[in-house]
């Protein structure tokens, strides 16, 4: 395997007493799909920021494309791809003149940047839209217009902090999309998200992250192998009678949790789960059988849901 | 539509062309956004100094004129004495401008500083790049006021175009504005106090449209302490003078150049610390 593009060993960044990321470690391969999975706070964005060389780490090690930013920031961001939680595209440019004020950042010259403003523009599906003003795009507009903006560069990592956070579902999947298309292309892509669907689809490795500290690592499909049962029963009995209903629950499945709103019975086989629900005489008011997540996975780690 | 990334290109990333000039391309990036308005801009550069001029250059100047004769202070007309101070004036109220709603702007309301930086740009030359800028402003701003005024007549020495480097000099003078807009998170109307209560009132005791002289001696500090008082004299010197000492010239030059020295290291550290978050 060829040398990582990231690596971080015991990455700490502390504001004032508290420490945001607490002694992090990762590694991540060219040409992968890295994910940092946690609940909003968990100090993913921070780790991001470091990442992307722009805020200096309290301690710890860190390398970016074998550089320490440190040292090399403005060398190591161009070579990055940034697309930031909060969109910061220029208002008062149209959006094609966001594209190329951003390439010359990198020292292209203004003749390629017009060309690769042009195909990009093409990608994010906003080539009917580059004279537009930025306040009259849609929020998922305005999202691929940041990716199209973050690949002017033909960076070697791209950074996506919640890239799909607020957007709705058809948005939210045309996005996936790009991004898709681009993990196939071999880009390595690292992201940060809390949603349990994005990472699952985008990411080919993810940490587990909560409270600034590493919960779990490994594939989507491995972390749910390894910290949850096969298929998953949610039987509602109404928010009265969740407690009580899952005294009776007791010996099905492997394990019981217990929401404000629901039980989870995590069960190699949900539908027999369900059967014996029912020959107990137990009459939830909604079931469901569904395949685990990495949101059981998450809520197994740390006792909490991913999204408060 | 092309469903594909377009594929990779020859011409790749220069880090040390960022290094280089990377002030210059926040100064590119800045005046792609004047487009816009430019000619809004435009007519508020060409519009203000004939109102101005109108004001104080023909009506002031004829109540000046059958009061205290054709030769107001310092030897020459109204119109002379009161048009330098004028553009030095203006220059500072752009300057301004950027130094406070700019500053806010880029760091916050539409937030391209942290794009910058993101990219390879510095925040030293984020910061180096709005000076550019309001350098340009002010140039442009005090160039076409002074047209104005030699349209108007009241040009009398060539060296009076050194009015328009002094009105930059002073825009530079109120830097550390900058410096203390780069550390404002929240904007609960402090600008509009500062205009109001710091600003304005320089301008007005400055010696800007009557000599310092003429105010009582416990209210002269005020021009003393103002860049607009140093940069309206020292331009006053070139616009018809001497009128003053070589050493208070130099003195004024030194002050000036002081603070906006002084204005850019801060608001360099300020801001360098503001996106290392």
């Amino acid at each position: 395997m060829s040398a990582p593009v990231i690596v971080a060993t015991d990455l700490v960044k502390t504001y004032k007493q508290t420490a945001a990321v607490d002694g992090i470690s990762f590694e991540v391969a060219p040409g992968e799909s890295f994910g940092l999975l946690g609940p909003n706070g968990a100090g993913k964005s921070t780790t991001m920021r470091m990442v992307g060389a722009v805020s200096t780490r309290t301690s710890g090690h860190l390398s970016i494309l074998g550089m320490d930013p440190d040292a090399h920031g403005p060398e190591i961001r161009s070579q990055l791809g940034v697309v930031p939680q909060q969109d910061n595209l220029d208002t008062e440019l149209v959006v094609r003149d966001n594209l190329i004020v951003y390439g010359r950042y990198f020292g292209l010259p203004r003749s390629h940047v017009a060309q690769r403003a042009d195909e990009l523009l093409e990608f994010a599906q906003l080539a009917d839209r580059k004279k537009a003003k930025i306040d009259d795009l849609s929020g998922g507009m305005k999202r691929r217009l940041t990716i199209a903006r973050a690949l002017i560069n033909d960076p070697r990592i791209l950074l996506l902090d919640e890239p799909t956070t607020g957007l709705d579902p058809q948005a939210r999947h045309i996005l996936w999309d790009r991004l898709f298309r681009l993990k196939e292309q071999g880009t390595t892509l690292v992201l940060t998200t809390h949603y349990m669907d994005e990472a699952e689809q985008l990411c080919d490795r993810l940490i587990v992250v909560d409270k600034g500290r590493i919960m779990a690592e490994g594939a989507p499909a491995a972390l749910i192998r390894e910290h949850s049962s096969r298929e998953v029963l949610e039987v509602r009995f109404g928010s009265e009678r969740n407690e009580t209903a899952a005294a009776d629950l007791a010996g099905i499945g492997e394990r019981l949790e217990v929401l404000p709103d629901r039980v989870l019975v995590y069960a190699q086989d949900g539908e027999a789960a369900l059967v014996e629900v029912t020959r107990r005489g137990l009459e939830p008011i909604t079931s469901l059988v569904r395949r685990s997540s990495l949101e059981d996975v998450f809520l197994r780690l740390t006792g909490r849901s991913l999204i408060e | 539509m092309t469903s594909v990334i377009p594929p990779r290109a020859a011409v790749r990333a220069d880090p040390a062309k960022s290094r280089r000039y990377g002030a210059w391309y926040v100064v590119e990036h800045k005046l792609r956004a004047v487009r816009a308005y430019f000619w809004t801009m435009l007519v508020t550069a060409f519009g203000t100094p004939f109102l101005y001029l109108f004001a104080f250059g023909v009506g002031l100047a004829s109540l000046v004129v059958d009061s205290q004769g054709d030769e107001f202070v310092d030897g020459v007309g109204y119109l002379q004495f009161v048009a330098p101070a004028l553009i030095v004036n203006a220059a500072v109220l752009v300057a301004a401008e950027e130094y406070m709603f700019g500053m806010l702007l880029g760091f916050k309301w539409n937030a391209i500083f942290i794009g910058m930086n993101s990219a390879p740009l510095t925040g030293r030359q984020i910061i180096d790049g709005m000076f550019l800028f309001v350098a340009i402003r002010a140039a442009f701003t005090a160039g076409i006021y002074f047209a104005a005024v030699a349209l108007f007549g009241g040009v009398i020495s060539p060296w009076s175009v050194l009015v328009v480097p002094i009105a930059m000099l002073t825009a530079f003078a109120f830097s550390p504005v900058a410096a203390w807009s780069a550390t404002i998170t929240e904007d609960r109307g402090q600008f509009n106090i500062v205009n109001r209560l710091i600003i304005m009132p320089l301008s007005l005791f400055s010696g800007t449209v009557f000599p310092l002289s003429q105010l009582p001696v416990f209210l002269q500090w005020i021009g003393w302490i103002s860049p607009i008082w140093h940069g309206s004299e020292l331009s006053r010197q070139f616009s018809y003078g001497p009128t003053e000492p070589i050493w208070l010239s130099v003195i004024h030059v030194l002050f000036l150049l002081a603070l906006a020295i002084v204005g850019w290291r801060l608001t360099v550290h300020f801001s360098v610390k503001r996106l290392d978050r």
